[in-house]
């Protein structure tokens, strides 16, 4: 549209929507400023995030990895009939009475002849571990007929010869420093030229319990108390906070009282894990008499800290069904409960899973409540049943990271990575699971 | 136009209400309401309401937005029931039951009088558990060859059956919008009800499943009684005998469906048809 001015010339007038446009036009760049500014926080956010756990793992798997090696040292004993069956009879009593470690020390002395002086020699015979001797023994008890035959067995070395083995002993300090002495480093060179030292999986961090020795300690025990403890935290809050979230939310009246039970559920979910674990000794442990350390007490204290969460997740995934489905079904003809069970709850099981994931992650990892319930004791054994002392794996990497020897150094990290996989594992179980129950509507 | 015969303007707060206009009785009644009051919590949404549903008849409840005749749908079925804050006095009889007796189970109820919503409502189920919802948990069929059977006949006479038969196991959710309805009509038909009440069952639906809709009731107003909500003057015209005017919460008119629109004898009844308000 233009009109003529006062020269008679035509000038171009703005109409509005070409006024409109022009407006919209200058605002446009700073606009797209912004949408660009605010991704480029989000990419830094989750950059940073991801950055500090590469960090976080890189830092436990490199200090971790060597805990699954064992050095072990290749010993030729000589199964000296005279020191093992002193009366010529294989008997069980007498397999097992032996002196097995006269007969490791005396292949040892072979080995370095010219070692006599008595000082020089324990420090020679302090390579092994103590466990030498019970895996010599079993060897013996396996298979008796070797008794007077010369064999080749493979022993686990100390935690300190381990740590030299794999790198981890500074050997420019000073002699004062360190825990290995220059003789024995000479020692240990000609062992690994000979071939004798050599790397071998770590079996015994998947079999045994907790142990004084780091070379002998394994996460075992941790490993089957978590798992006892988690049997029954799963048994007793799954069910019973699905159960109170559905009563909660399609049952209950809604009135004063159950307004000050939904704000008294809230409230439990934020209450200092530790809290649960002296509610745990008094009553359970006290008044019930509950064995001290039991994954029985274990499991329940835990169970009372993952209701509230699994409540809340529940009901919020109640009430995300939406009311036309509860409608139908009333119209139907369905009762209470065949409206809930049949329609409502199978729509709100993703949700009541992810509530499941968070409490069951929560209760893996905690350990506050569990040191105060006894579960810091050290227990050798690994537990058999629900009421057998036992520890789990956060209180057991606790327990590690608070040891003076180097070796649990490395067996705390690979505890926390066994813990990690513990937990990756769990919770693709309940993301697969909750897949699976994913309906839409 | 004024009809000098027509009773005096009520106010529109009905402070001169003087009785409902018109035959509230039917010949052969299937439902007798009497003096039915609805509150939600302070707010007195039904007023007083009698009113009979005779048998195999379309009865069309009409009126204003918020004139509360769903609210009166709804409590035909207990529906309301699952409201916490409603309350609901009076007395309707069912064969000669009062439905809100306070020893009255409300489940056989449901199954005796059915209900199809407003939004097609199918459960995310396949079609056949649809259908074979009903007779499931109400324990109709002996067996899974008659259960077939119930479901072939109620989606039959949905005349959803040719369209569906070869997809039974598909979900209920993945029909369209009419089809949906027409679903929830041979969900609401599998339990063999007497009494099937619609509220406003086509408002969200196009023209033409409406208009298939609006058969589907003609057909089956020979087995059923049939009480439908609708917005719509012209659906009550096409598809009802009997018309029911509601306005505030209370029942300002009943009659024939032909009488009460060429020729209503309340100025409300009257002032709304002509489209003064609604």
């Amino acid at each position: 549209m233009s009109r003529n001015n006062i020269m008679g010339e035509a000038a171009a007038v703005e109409s509005g929507s070409e006024r409109t446009r022009r407006l919209v036009h200058q605002g446009l760049a700073r606009r797209r400023a912004a949408e660009l500014r605010f991704r480029a926080y989000g990419i830094a956010s989750i950059s940073i995030g991801m950055l500090f756990l590469v960090i976080l793992f890189s830092s436990i798997v490199s200090n971790g990895y060597t805990a699954f090696i064992q050095t072990e040292l290749r010993l030729d004993v000589a199964l000296d009939e005279s020191i093992i069956i002193p009366d010529g009879k294989v008997s069980a009593e007498a397999l097992a009475e032996a002196d097995y470690s006269a007969l490791l020390k005396q292949s040892l002395a072979e080995l370095f002849p010219d070692v006599t002086d008595r000082q020089e020699k324990r420090s020679l015979y302090g390579f092994l571990s103590t466990s030498a001797v019970h895996i010599l023994q079993e060897t013996v008890e396996h298979d008796p007929s070797l008794i007077g035959q010369r064999i080749s067995i493979k022993v686990p070395v100390k935690d300190d010869v381990d740590l030299f083995f794999k790198g981890r002993v500074d050997k420019a300090a000073a002699e004062e420093d360190r825990k290995l002495k220059d003789n024995q480093i000479v020692w240990l060179d000609t062992l690994k030229k000979d071939g004798r030292l050599t790397a071998g999986f770590n079996r015994a961090f998947f079999s045994s319990g907790d142990s004084r020795e780091p070379e002998q300690a394994g996460i075992w025990g941790a490993v089957v108390g978590s798992a006892l403890v988690l049997v029954i935290t799963l048994a007793l809050s799954l069910p019973l906070g699905m159960a109170t979230a559905i009563y909660l939310e399609e049952f209950a009246p809604k009135n004063r009282w159950t307004d000050l039970i939904e704000v008294n559920i809230n409230n439990l979910a934020a209450v200092p894990s530790i809290v649960f674990g002296l509610l745990g000794l008094a009553v359970f442990i006290n008044f019930f008499g509950v064995p001290r350390s039991s994954p029985l007490v274990g499991g329940v204290v835990l169970a009372l800290m993952t209701l509230p969460v699994i409540i809340i997740a529940g009901r919020s995934a109640l009430q995300s069904v939406p009311p036309s489905i509860r409608e139908a079904a009333w119209g139907m003809g369905a009762s209470g409960l065949q409206t809930v069970f049949h329609h409502v709850f199978p729509l709100a099981i993703p949700g009541m899973m992810t509530g499941a994931i968070i409490g069951m992650s929560r209760a893996l990892g905690e350990s506050a409540p569990l040191l105060m319930i006894g579960m810091v004791a050290f227990i050798v054994d690994i537990p058999k049943d629900f009421l057998d002392p036992s520890t789990v794996l956060p209180v057991q990497i606790y327990l590690w990271a608070d040891s003076p020897e180097r070796g649990f150094v490395e067996r705390t990290s690979a505890a926390i990575m066994v813990l990690l996989t513990f937990l990756v594992l769990m919770n693709g179980t309940a993301v697969y699971l909750r897949r699976r129950f994913e309906r839409r509507w | 136009m004024q009809n000098p015969e027509k009773l005096s303007l009520a106010s529109l707060a009905g402070r001169d209400f003087t009785g409902t206009v018109g035959d509230i009785y039917a010949q052969d009644s299937r439902l007798q309401c009497r003096d039915v009051d609805v509150f939600y919590g302070d707010k007195h949404a039904i007023q007083g309401v009698s009113l009979d549903i005779g048998r195999n008849e379309v009865i069309a409840l009409i009126g204003p937005s918020g004139c509360g005749k769903s609210t009166f749908l709804r409590c035909l079925n207990r529906m309301n029931d699952t409201i916490p804050a409603c309350r609901v006095t009076g007395e309707i009889m069912l064969d000669g039951h009062d439905i809100y007796a306070p020893n009255m189970d409300v489940v056989p109820l449901r199954a005796q009088v059915g209900m199809v919503f407003q939004k097609p409502n199918p459960f995310p189920k396949s079609i056949f558990d649809n259908v074979a919802y009903g007779p499931r948990i109400h324990g109709l069929a002996n067996g899974k060859v008659q259960l077939e059977e119930i479901v072939e006949t109620s989606l039959r006479r949905a005349g959803l059956w040719d369209e569906v038969k070869d997809y039974l196991l598909h979900p209920g959710t993945g029909l369209s919008g009419g089809q949906q309805q027409r679903l929830c009509i041979a969900r609401t038909i599998a339990v063999d009800p007497e009494v099937i009440l619609m509220d406003e069952p086509c408002s969200a639906l196009d023209p033409i499943a409406t208009a298939k809709i609006e058969q589907l009731i003609d057909e089956l107003r020979g087995d059923y009684t049939i009480a439908i909500v609708t917005h719509s003057m012209q659906q009550a015209a096409r598809v009802s005998q009997r018309t029911a005017y509601f306005h505030l919460g209370r029942l300002i008119e009943v009659g024939e469906t032909a009488q009460v629109f060429t020729n209503p004898r309340h100025q409300l009844t009257e002032d709304y048809i002509t489209g003064r308000f609604g």
